[in-house]
């Protein structure tokens, strides 16, 4: 397996403070500690306003903290000497909605611009593009030289994502990656950000309001509320505090707000399900052996559904070889 | 690289009278104020305007340095007019330096249009600065009412003003998100000489177009979905008053104004 040990991306202290010394100062952040190991997929969850987007602008130096540091591969990016361009290629940030930054005439001409700012050669920059549209699910040949504008919403997104791998950033951070597409949309893009994670070694940083996402994505949550982190662990862990989440303006995955019912009423339900696909793995043994339940069979081919699932969240793909198998 | 937080229409929300004043009247005022500037000569009658001037900005409760700010743009013109004034004007010599001669006819006429432009820039700014943007385009579009007649489209102009400035801050915003997206991508807007610097615009400038485009397009719809077709027959949900308290103030202005046009 990967390393998860080494640390990417640390913050120590970290605080921010918006229009500081004007009448209108906010402090966005204060006393955030988070630190962000090379190969996972770290979900930041919280409200909107909780700093979330504030945090991520750090990571790669867009803001420059009023308080504590920012360590990127264990250098505070602020010292003398870092240059701030190679963070922002290492680090690399996808805004929301980061198709409203595309502005060149054609894809290829678009996302090679990070590249060709990074000083990259020509023949490097070609096959920088071509890899990432590549990872992205974009034909390169068919897409290359239309222009980006008369894309579809999905593909200007993907385009955009595009845009900042083809830099070659160790560290990939997305902020609200699936904002205002449709649910199809939303599932490829997700399915690339896994891809991401687990073919290509990314390790990333997404940052959602989905807590059914975050659930079956993520390794690790981080869940910040009025500027700092007030939780941290994995999603399992994390859904057992379902009340401070709710009373942070969050909540948690509805099946576990259902098997949490389920418990309620007296049935031996684990504590811990995150996920549909572990929400059917236990809930239809329970419902199969319900008097007007539908039998035996059923629940085992749901069983299997189950198996896919499961290989899909935690990116095993054995699981999901099998389920495959048998369709063929 | 920061965008800046602009202050839009300089405006300082208050209490005092000015601020409570109508918005024709501040306008018709000020107006009325720079007539009398220009129709002056004794420094009698300038005394007197400067008094007004002085009088209105302690009322206001503006700080004085917030007046004074509004002359900084014309600090140069200022200054080169006094000069040209004083070497230029014919007349007693006063002084000569190399071959300029300095008149004492110069030094008044200088100083009296230095005085005449300052009072002028400060009872207009006073105006912007004791009215909100959304108030003062209100009364100018009531004032230009009357020359719908001859064509002005009043409403139209205001609406556009309105609008305009309802969107400086959104646009601000969107500069700042847009730069910030293109600085992740390595994008420099501080080195270069400057056709490297006007080049590393493009990639903020057409994004932001795009969006301004793309705004527009959504405010023109939501307007016609709520039934806008213009100003006729439009009601408001802030009516502009002229009480009496703009009756007294504007009596007492013009009559002021009447005696320091007529003193010698």
């Amino acid at each position: 397996m990967r390393r998860l040990s080494e640390v990417v991306i640390e913050t120590v202290d970290l605080g921010y403070t918006y229009m500081k010394g004007t009448p209108m100062a906010r402090q966005a952040l204060h006393g955030v500690n988070v630190a962000i190991r090379r190969g996972e997929l770290v979900a930041i969850i919280g409200r909107t306003g909780s700093g979330k987007s504030t945090l991520i602008q750090h990571f790669n130096g867009l803001l420059r903290p009023d308080e504590g540091q920012i360590k990127v591969m264990g250098q505070d990016i602020w010292s003398k000497g870092v240059s701030l361009r190679d963070v922002r290629r290492r680090v690399g940030l996808v805004f929301q909605y980061p198709e409203h930054q595309l502005f060149e005439e054609t894809v290829e001409a678009d996302i090679s611009f990070a590249p060709r700012s990074m000083g990259m050669t020509q023949v490097q920059v070609e096959e920088a593009v071509r890899e990432a549209m590549r990872i992205v699910n974009l034909d390169y040949d068919s897409l290359r030289s239309r222009s980006p504008f008369d894309l579809s919403g999905g593909q200007k997104r993907r385009v955009a994502i595009a845009g900042v791998l083809a830099m070659g950033p160790e560290v990939l951070v997305l902020d609200e990656p699936t904002a205002g597409m449709d649910p199809r949309g939303r599932e490829e893009v997700l399915q690339e950000v896994a891809d991401l994670h687990e073919k290509h070694g990314y390790t990333v940083v997404l940052v959602s309001h989905s807590m059914e996402d975050v659930a079956r994505y993520a390794q690790r949550l981080i869940v910040m509320d009025r500027g700092t982190v007030v939780m941290e662990g994995p999603p399992h862990e994390v859904f057992r505090h379902r009340d401070t989440l709710i009373g942070i303006g969050l909540g948690v995955p509805q099946v576990t707000d259902l098997v949490h019912e389920l418990r309620g009423m007296g049935h031996p339900l684990p504590e811990d399900v995150v996920t549909l696909e572990q929400a059917m793995e236990v809930l239809v043994p329970l419902l199969a052996g319900w008097p007007n339940g539908h039998g035996q069979g059923k629940g085992q081919r749901h069983g299997h559904g189950c198996g896919h699932g499961e290989g899909q969240s935690q990116g095993q793909g054995q699981a999901q070889g099998s389920w495959d198998g048998e369709r063929v | 690289m920061k965008v800046p937080s602009v202050v839009i229409g300089q405006y300082i929300p208050g209490d005092s009278l000015l601020h409570r004043l109508d918005p024709r009247t501040k306008i018709l005022l000020a107006l009325a104020m720079v007539v009398a500037l220009f129709t002056v000569e004794s420094p009698w009658s300038y005394l007197m305007l400067a008094v007004l001037v002085a009088a209105a900005v302690l009322s206001s409760r503006v700080p004085v340095k917030m007046v004074l700010r509004g002359l900084r743009p014309i600090a140069f013109i200022l200054i080169l007019t006094f000069v040209l004034h004083l070497f230029m004007d014919p007349g007693e010599e006063l002084f000569t330096i190399w071959r300029l001669r300095a008149t004492h006819e110069g030094l008044r006429i200088g100083l009296l249009t230095v005085v005449r432009l300052t009072l002028l820039i400060m009872a207009t700014s006073l105006v912007t600065l004791t009215t909100s943007p959304i108030v003062f385009t209100d009364g100018l579009e009531r004032l230009l009412n009357p020359l719908r007649i001859v064509g002005v489209p009043a409403h139209e102009l205001a609406m556009m003003m309105t609008i305009a400035l309802r969107f400086i801050p959104t646009l601000l915003e969107e500069t700042d998100k847009i730069m910030k997206a293109q600085m992740a991508r390595g994008a420099d807007f501080e080195s270069g000489g400057l056709v490297n610097r006007a080049k590393s615009m493009i990639p903020i400038l057409v994004p932001l177009f795009v969006s301004a485009f793309r705004r527009a397009d959504e405010l023109a719809v939501a307007m016609e979905a709520r039934c806008y077709r213009g100003g006729q027959g439009r009601t408001r949900l802030r009516q502009l008053r002229f009480g009496p308290a703009d009756a007294v103030v504007a009596a007492a202005t013009i009559v002021y104004l009447a005696a320091a046009v007529v003193v010698r």
